[in-house]
């Protein structure tokens, strides 16, 4: 009875909080009206305008680009930086690197993305590149701020392996890309993909660095809906949060559903 | 060290080298130089002469930074925001956790999945939700006109109210996550222990749980304050005209204004301001990067 008390109590207000915005949004996504307020019928008349919007489509596209190039670099970087904390024991300058690791987990969307867009334009003026900012530079910008997420599921992820078994396989003949190949790597595989999955949505999410980096012409889906939002929310925002609610849920089952299956194999 | 180990070394350790170390390191260079027209619009730091390099360095913009009241109003604000935020994050995600923490073994990691789902919707449009609350005509003033509590509509958008709901709603799941990962390695027989030896139960929360969460509560506290701080997108959509943070300010130098220089200045004081709470942060225990490999 106190317990249950606690429960809900203690959840039920925090949970309205997050998802009576979401409800709304998505009911509304579906009025068949210009105005927010007024439920008047049901309508796809937001769906419609959000499929012929090109603008939109094509800055979700680049979008979607700009996020798989950005987190299979991240998931790259941090698998070397996860596997450096977690298995070498003792290296020159452990500390510094811990802390640069580190700090774009705690350093502003602004200051990272201001710092990035300084270095590029030094850069161009040293050396001729990047001669256009755009995916390029937006790539790299949202590897530097992923690969740390990446590098912390890794290395808490080898913390829990036993380095006995590639000891073992060393031990055996294995040379080190082997061991690497067949003992590292598979025991890596969950932290990277769920390292993917973080980085791939943080660089979807980024509105702030992008802005700073990209240039004429290169427009991702978050600096398109920020400059409509600019504009007032219209319910074609609400169609588009509730095709991502979608998608991002559909994600979700399907992992679950793996997770279910592994777990059920491995009893 | 095995010399397989150097690339795996040098990669990341080049990337954080280029891509994070250098760039900061001309933010606090730019920060010393003086704007001027042309592209890049600022005068550089270091010049040849003769062949030796000639450092520059000028303080103006840090001058104007402490005496201009725009800079340090807009720095105290941002701090306040941020700590404010988080304690409206810790009043309304610590009963969370602890419920989530005392709930059935087999429910925690569904309710954790479900106060972290709406955070996969996507930051703006998160945003855009609100927007679609707090409007004029939006759905809070709606009911309350259709309930007859007020007769015209209530000014909530564009107010520090709505930069504040918003700054709570984006960053709750971050005061959650740590405070529940302390409250569920508590062990309950010390409450019960506690309430055996006739604590009331709020004795036993103030004597027992709050104590013992405390690493948990400066770890959520943190994780909320410091992304709050540097914050732009939430005053910007959500807060009025006069919701002046730091965030907004550096990014109106560097967009509106093209006074590069003064925007780099903007982001060193921003960073100093976040020395302290990634200082706290890192003692809280929540470290991230342990050294257990040592």
């Amino acid at each position: 009875m106190h317990r249950r008390a606690l429960l809900t109590l203690g959840l039920l207000p925090g949970l309205l909080f997050l998802y009576l915005p979401i409800i709304l949004l998505v009911l509304f996504s579906f009025n068949d009206a210009r105005l927010l307020t007024g439920w008047a019928g049901f309508s796809w008349r937001w769906y419609a305008a959000l499929w012929h919007d090109r603008a939109l489509i094509e800055a979700a596209l680049l979008s979607l680009q700009v996020a798989a190039l950005a987190a299979t670099g991240a998931t790259l970087v941090g698998l070397a930086a996860g596997l450096a904390l977690a298995r070498f024991a003792r290296f020159p300058g452990r500390a510094a690197f811990t802390a640069a690791l580190a700090a774009p987990l705690v350093l502003p969307d602004v200051l990272i993305g201001l710092s990035l867009l300084l270095l590029f334009v030094a850069t161009e003026s040293a050396i001729g590149w990047p001669h256009n900012r755009g995916v390029a530079t937006i790539v790299l910008a949202h590897v530097t701020f992923s690969l740390s997420y990446v590098a912390v599921v890794v290395q808490a992820r080898l913390a829990d392996t036993d380095p006995a078994l590639e000891e073992a396989a060393a031990d055996l003949g294995a040379p080190p890309w082997r061991v690497f190949l067949a003992v590292t790597l598979p025991l890596a595989a969950p932290a990277l993909l769920s390292g993917w999955l973080l980085a791939f949505t943080l660089s979807l999410d980024d509105l702030v660095v992008a802005s700073f980096v990209s240039g004429p012409g290169a427009s991702t889906l978050p600096m398109v809906v920020f400059s409509s939002l600019h504009l007032g929310a219209t319910p074609e925002l609400d169609a588009l949060a509730t095709v991502m609610l979608a998608i991002c849920a559909a994600a979700l089952a399907i992992a679950g559903r793996i997770g279910v299956a592994r777990r059920r194999r491995r009893l | 060290m095995k010399l397989w180990r150097v690339p795996v070394l040098a990669v990341p350790w080049c990337w954080l080298l280029v891509f994070l170390v250098a760039p900061l390191a001309i933010v606090v260079g730019i920060s010393f130089a003086q704007p001027a027209d042309g592209i890049p619009p600022y005068a550089p730091v270091l010049a040849w002469h003769d062949g030796w390099p000639i450092l520059s360095l000028d303080p103006a913009n840090y001058a104007v930074l402490l005496q201009d009241r725009f800079y340090l109003a807009a720095l105290l604000r941002s701090v306040v925001v941020a700590g404010l935020s988080s304690l409206a994050c810790l009043l309304l995600g610590y009963p969370m956790a602890l419920a989530i923490a005392r709930a059935p073994a087999a429910w925690r990691s569904r309710l954790l999945l479900l106060v972290i789902l709406p955070f996969w919707t996507g930051f703006l449009l998160r945003v855009t939700a609100w927007i679609g609350l707090l409007r004029d005509d939006g759905w809070i003033n709606g009911a309350l006109l259709a309930v007859g509590l007020i007769h015209a509509p209530l000014r909530l958008l564009y107010t520090d109210f709505a930069m504040y709901v918003g700054i709570v709603y984006a960053y709750l799941p971050f005061m959650i996550l740590p405070l529940y990962a302390r409250l569920s390695k508590l062990d309950p027989a010390l409450e019960a222990a506690a309430g055996d030896l006739g604590e009331s139960p709020v004795g036993v929360f103030l004597r027992v749980t709050w104590p013992l969460s405390r690493p948990g509560v400066l770890a959520g506290m943190m994780l909320v304050f410091i992304p709050a701080v540097g914050e732009y997108v939430i005053p910007e959509l959500l807060g009025g005209p006069g919701a002046q943070t730091i965030g907004r300010v550096l990014w109106t130098e560097f967009f509106d204004n093209h006074d590069w220089p003064m925007a780099s200045a903007v982001a060193v004081a921003l960073l100093g301001v976040l020395l302290v709470p990634a200082a706290l942060l890192q003692r809280s225990g929540s470290r991230r990067f342990d050294d257990r490999g040592a």
